[in-house]
């Protein structure tokens, strides 16, 4: 199965002066949901690049069975805007057939949508069907790049709920990039706390919380303060911004 | 493009056509005024076109360079957009080949034509081959900024889910050039046109080109008038019917 183990000694953009990534090591088992959480521009999306193979240069191993089956999920949806949503699926699941193709898009709220082009929907939308994409083929390792950054705190929570359900039936080990603490705690089973650039592990903690639990439940908040008072020192910039209660402000630079 | 249609004071395939009628009639007016066998009338040139049409001649040699046009278009636009591909998306495949494009860019038709006649012979494959040259150059330069500007984010999604070479350049690449490719194609029609028929006067028995060469021996200006004007009135027929439709139907999806 798909058991996923990163050793990266170093990762440095030609050109750039400082290192990306310096001995960063984790391993995640199959099945696992794991966070990654950091501050913006620690190398996180560097990191899913490197792991879903569209990065090579960089010293270091990671170990991920071969021809294991990769799902990404991009910050942006990344929908060929030129493809209607149908066809927008069917490109990388050639053998989708019609009755599987309605299923899917009932299950994700977008049966009236098959044959719109992806600019006349939503934002909201669009990441379904993004997601939808990174499921359809069965993932076995499934990455998710801040894919729900920017999203009012509604659809934000009605995406987390779909992710999860469509987790349930396949399964996949799951790395989830985010710097939003409280979107960690209420989808994943682990977080792996990054520093700045360049990044590495500072902190590897498990989430025991009850499931189901949303980004709003109590027992999150509570877990949220707790971390926050437990570890001060790798977390000092991780606090809730005046007057913003709906998302997590980025950690300190 | 609806919302810009609302502004037009007249309907939109009037204000198309009206270029071309104050053209016409400029020119009607001129010819009265000068009253000169070597200015005819637009309304003398239509009576040539149908006499000609009647004989049956044009006909045979308008579809001889029309095959001719077609011939030298397809073979330009599927090199060109090849080469052109490779060339914007391999840095060494660009290295090699940027200076010979530079020189085939400025070769003079003239030159093609006469080494392509002398090399290839005086025959079909020389005359679509020449003016073929002509437009290749171009069409690389074209493409190869397209392929330079391909957006990378998609171009990850296909190596993400692990696309198929042919469904990567069908369905990522090849939309992304189509700008690139329908532009190429107007102005290669009417490079291509133009060049036809200098080849066709130059090696050619038959032929718009041909016939040119033919009328212009005996000052017979109203013919040749008669001839370019045919070929113009397809050349507006392939925009309309062919193109623009095209056009239409590779944009739907914009907004």
């Amino acid at each position: 199965m798909s058991r996923l183990k990163v050793a990266l000694t170093q990762k440095r953009y030609a050109g750039a002066g400082a290192d990306v990534l310096t001995g960063l090591q984790f391993e995640l088992k199959t099945g696992d949901f794991v966070a990654i959480v950091g501050p913006s521009g620690a190398g996180k999306t560097t990191l899913l690049k490197i792991i879903a193979g569209l990065d090579s240069s960089y010293e270091g191993q990671v170990e991920l069975t071969p021809g294991c089956r990769i799902g990404f999920v991009f910050q942006e949806p990344r929908l060929l805007p030129w493809l209607t949503v149908a066809d927008n699926l069917r490109l990388v699941k050639p053998d989708l057939d019609e009755t599987a193709l309605r299923e899917a898009l009932q299950r994700v709220g977008l049966a009236a949508n098959a044959d719109s082009f992806p600019l006349r929907l939503s934002g909201g939308m669009q990441r379904r069907v993004s997601l939808l994409r990174a499921f359809l083929i069965k993932p076995e390792l499934l990455l998710l790049d801040e894919p729900f950054i920017s999203l009012d705190a509604p659809t934000a929570e009605s995406l987390y709920q779909l992710l999860l359900e469509l987790r349930r039936d396949v399964h996949p080990t799951t790395l989830l990039v985010t710097h939003e603490l409280r979107e960690a705690l209420a989808l994943a089973d682990r977080i792996l706390f990054v520093s700045r650039s360049p990044a590495r592990v500072i902190l590897d903690y498990r989430v025991t919380l009850p499931r189901p639990r949303r980004r709003d439940d109590a027992s999150v908040m509570q877990a949220h303060a707790d971390l926050l008072n437990q570890h001060p020192e790798l977390l000092a910039g991780l606090r809730t911004a005046p007057g913003d209660s709906s998302s997590m402000p980025e950690l300190a630079p | 493009m609806s919302s810009r249609q609302d502004d037009l004071p007249l309907p939109a395939g009037l204000i198309r056509a009206g270029s071309l009628i104050v053209a016409l009639l400029v020119w009607q007016l001129i010819a009265w005024r000068l009253a000169d066998p070597l200015l005819p009338s637009p309304f003398a040139v239509v009576q040539s076109l149908i006499h000609h049409l009647r004989e049956g001649e044009l006909l045979h040699h308008l579809l001889k360079t029309l095959l001719r046009v077609a011939g030298a278009f397809f073979v330009a636009m599927i090199v060109g957009v090849a080469v052109g591909l490779w060339m914007g998306r391999s840095r060494l495949a660009n290295l090699a080949l940027d200076s010979l494009l530079i020189v085939m860019l400025n070769l003079p038709a003239l030159v093609t034509a006469i080494l392509c006649f002398i090399w290839i012979g005086l025959n079909e494959t020389a005359a679509i081959v020449a003016v073929a040259l002509n437009k290749i150059p171009t069409t690389i330069t074209n493409i190869r900024e397209g392929a330079r500007a391909l957006d990378p984010q998609l171009l990850q999604v296909g190596e993400v889910y692990k696309l198929s070479k042919f469904r990567r350049l069908r369905y990522l690449v090849l939309p992304q050039l189509y700008p690139y490719i329908m532009a190429s194609a107007r102005s290669g029609l009417a490079l291509i046109w133009k060049i036809v028929l200098v080849i066709e006067l130059l090696g050619r028995s038959d032929g718009i080109g041909f016939k040119l060469g033919t009328f212009f021996q005996f000052f017979d200006l109203t013919s040749v008038l008669a001839y370019t004007a045919a070929f113009a009135a397809v050349v507006l027929l392939i925009e309309a019917c062919v193109l623009r439709p095209l056009d239409r139907r590779l944009n739907g999806w914009r907004t």
